[in-house]
Order: structure tokens, then sequence, then C-alpha cells
């Protein structure tokens, strides 16, 4: 099919591009998630907002300790080694099995996340490694945990005239370890079920359960996970209302995964 | 609704065409420039037939904007005459059984040429991974896997 008839807008200001959004216009970065839902009518907006001409929208800067990720930055460039540091080992690896590379060449961060879909990778995998997400308005920058940054089902924290300007994520020891497992029957299909668990010394290990057709499942200390996966796996997954049971039985698997993978 | 006038270099020529913000490139070639290779399949980003080179790498044309393109190079599949990889590809999908209807191949060509730019040590496990965003339905894919994996070996004895 093809979208509905919108208008195209294309900001060369962060003040502008919140104007419009705030005014209802649909903000679009790589359109690789927007694009298919334009072409089956299932979004109709208006106008959209083409963020990718914004100063500093993609790219990497480190810090004081963090690495700021512009909005924009492809899942293709991250793959490829954008981010330093043992934190962009983790997030390359994660990178290489979102969709294909011809999507990620295209699509964001950023875009990814804003966007809110359950099953999508980096709503799965930033909660865990902990960092803040960015978000510009008419008022200017405010931060908000990635750990509670998505509501619900293409819901987020954003208020309807703001825009995610970036992402922090924390500089992590070469000694962190990581575990990160989804189920996909095809590579690159989205995810039926997606763990993670960070594990870094000195600190309590963070799991994160997703693609559960709601928000992201945050375990802030996973202590309990990594003693005793079976037990724990199973008890957190039952805590989730509204699972069949092949998805608990994935989603248990995923955590089981996940803890192994931090080993 | 509103049309806007955009620039592309398609095929290494600069192109001055007007588009809708809601034409996506694979419309836009196909219809505007009677590009025709550039096949649309699934029109959701799935099956890869509308798989050409934007700036360099490859994209998806069917949920890529024209608009958003100005000012891009794009590359379809007419667009490679004189490209060596391609050449090389091409004779090896022949050779290896590696289409029959042929209309994943501009894609699965397209995708073939990045993963040989791109992974010049990928296995067969990794060149299947890389090929697991264009849908073939003909050959089983045994062809074109073979046809790649022939065309990174004999780049890698050269």
């Amino acid at each position: 099919m093809k979208p509905a008839a919108f208008d195209y807008a294309r900001p060369k200001e962060w003040s502008e591009a919140v104007k419009l959004v705030g005014a209802g216009a649909r903000a679009g970065a790589g359109t690789q998630s927007l694009g298919p839902l334009l072409n089956l009518r299932l979004s109709q907006p208006s106008t959209i907002a083409d963020l990718r001409h914004l100063p500093n929208y993609a790219g990497v800067i480190v810090a004081g300790g963090v690495l700021r990720i512009g909005a924009g930055t492809t899942h293709a460039a991250i793959e490829d080694g954008a981010v330093p540091g043992r934190i962009g080992e983790i997030m390359a690896a994660v990178a290489r099995r979102i969709a294909y590379r011809p999507v990620r060449n295209r699509g964001t961060i950023g875009g990814s996340l804003a966007h809110a879909d359950p099953a999508a990778d980096w709503v799965a995998v930033l909660p865990a490694l902990g960092g803040t997400a960015i978000a510009f308005g008419p008022n200017g920058e405010r931060r908000l945990p990635l750990t509670g940054f998505v509501l619900g089902i293409f819901e987020t924290a954003l208020a309807p005239d703001e825009l995610l300007r970036a992402v922090e994520v924390p500089v992590l020891p070469a000694t962190a370890k990581w575990g990160h497992w989804k189920f996909c029957r095809k590579v690159g299909e989205f995810s039926k079920a997606t763990a993670c668990v960070l594990s870094v010394p000195g600190a309590k290990p963070r799991a994160v359960l997703a693609a559960l057709d709601g928000p992201p499942l945050v375990i802030e200390d996973a202590s309990a996970l990594l003693a005793d996966p079976v037990r724990e796996a199973s008890r957190v997954v039952a805590t989730v209302e509204g699972l069949s049971p092949w998805r608990r039985s994935v989603a248990e698997t995923a955590l089981r995964h996940a803890v192994e993978g931090a080993a | 609704m509103s049309k806007i006038a955009i620039t592309l270099t398609v095929n290494g020529e600069e192109t001055k065409v007007e588009t809708e913000p809601r034409e996506h490139l694979a419309d836009l070639l196909r219809g505007k420039l009677l590009l025709t290779g550039t096949h649309i399949g699934c029109e959701h980003g799935v099956c890869g037939a509308c798989t050409v080179e934007v700036d360099g790498v490859p994209a998806r044309s069917c949920i890529t904007h024209a608009g958003v393109c100005d000012g891009a190079a794009v590359r379809t599949i007419e667009g490679f005459g004189d490209d060596e990889i391609m050449a090389a590809l091409r004779e090896a999908f022949a050779r290896e059984h590696a289409l029959q209807c042929g209309y994943c191949t501009p894609g699965m060509l397209v995708t073939s040429r990045d993963i040989v730019l791109r992974l010049p040590d990928a296995d067969e496990a990794r060149v299947r991974e890389e090929l697991a965003g264009n849908l073939c339905r003909c050959t089983g894919y045994r062809g074109i896997v073979r046809a790649v994996l022939s065309v990174l070996a004999e780049r890698r004895k050269a």
C-alpha cells in the first residue's frame, strides 16, 4: 500500500523542530519503523518533521565518564564501532542483530527508542545499560532515566512537544559482563522475548526482560536471578500478565540465557 | 498536497524531479525515472527486493521517502555496469543458479555486493545471516549463498 498524503518539513534548528512537533507533526528520523506504518496506513500524520538535518543529531561525544550518543546515530554506525570502549563492544553486538544491514544504514538509535515498539532492541537494551535519555522541549533539555523511558506500546515519557535529542550511557570497565539473548525464528525479525543482564564489578547486577507487549521489565537488583536463574526466571515471568504459555516459556529461556551470557 | 522539488544523482547523473512527500524512493525511481530494475515486493522493509544504494550504502527504497533523499546519490541495479564486483556477482549468480524468476535478484545483488565489500572474510553462516533481509521464493538460497561465497573466495585469492 501507499501512505496517505502528508506534508514534509525539514527543520534546521531544534527550536523549530520542537515547534513543529508541538503543533502535531510526527518526528521522522530514518523512518525504518515509521515507513512501514505509513505504507500500511496504520499511521496517518498530517506532517512529518525530518530530524536528520538538525545540528549534532548524529555522532558520539565522550565527556566526564559518560558517552553521549546523538539520537540520529544509525545502528550501522554503532555496529561499525562508533561507540568506544567496553560499552561500544556491547552495543555493536546488539546493533548487528537489529533487522538487516540496509535497515541499519538508515534506522537510528533515537528513532527506535522514541518509537517504543516493545519488541525493539534498544528498548530492551538501553534500560539495562542504565543511562539517561536527553529530551529537548520548549524549555531546553530535560534528563530522563532510560529505565523508565518506555511506558507502554508506542508510549514514552516524552511530552507531546519534546524530542529525543540523545542518549547518555556510562563508560564501562573492561571487566563488565554482559548477557543478551533474544528469540527470533528468523534473523532480523522482531523479537518474541529479549533479556539482558549487565554485571559490573562492585555494583548490583541489572537485568531487563522485554518484548512483552508492554514496557520492558527492569530488575534493578538481579542478584537473585544470577544466584538461581531457573527459579527466579520463572518467578519473574509469572509476574507479567497476558502472556500465552509459549511466550512465558521463551521469556524464561531468554532470562536464563542472558544470565549464562553474563557469567 | 504539497509537491517538493528535489535533486538526486541517480546512477551518476544529476536529476531534478518533483515528488510528493508520501512518495517513496522506489516509486519515484520506477514511475518517474523509468528505472524498473528496482522491484517492489512487500513495501514494508522485510523482503529486500527494493534494495538500492543511497550515498554508497544499501537502503530499502520502499520505506525511504524520495523527498528525504534530496541531494543524495542513488545507485540502482542499472547503475553497476562498470562495477567489477557486480560483474563477478552477476556471473556467479548465473553459474550457480542463484535466480529463477529474477524478482529478488536486483536487491539480492545490491546486498551481495555490500557483503563482498564490507565482510571480505565472511563464511557461509555469516553470508546467510547477512542475506536474511532479502527473500527469495524460488531458489532455496543455496545457489545464492554459493555465488556470494565463490566471489568472496576469488577475491581472497587475488
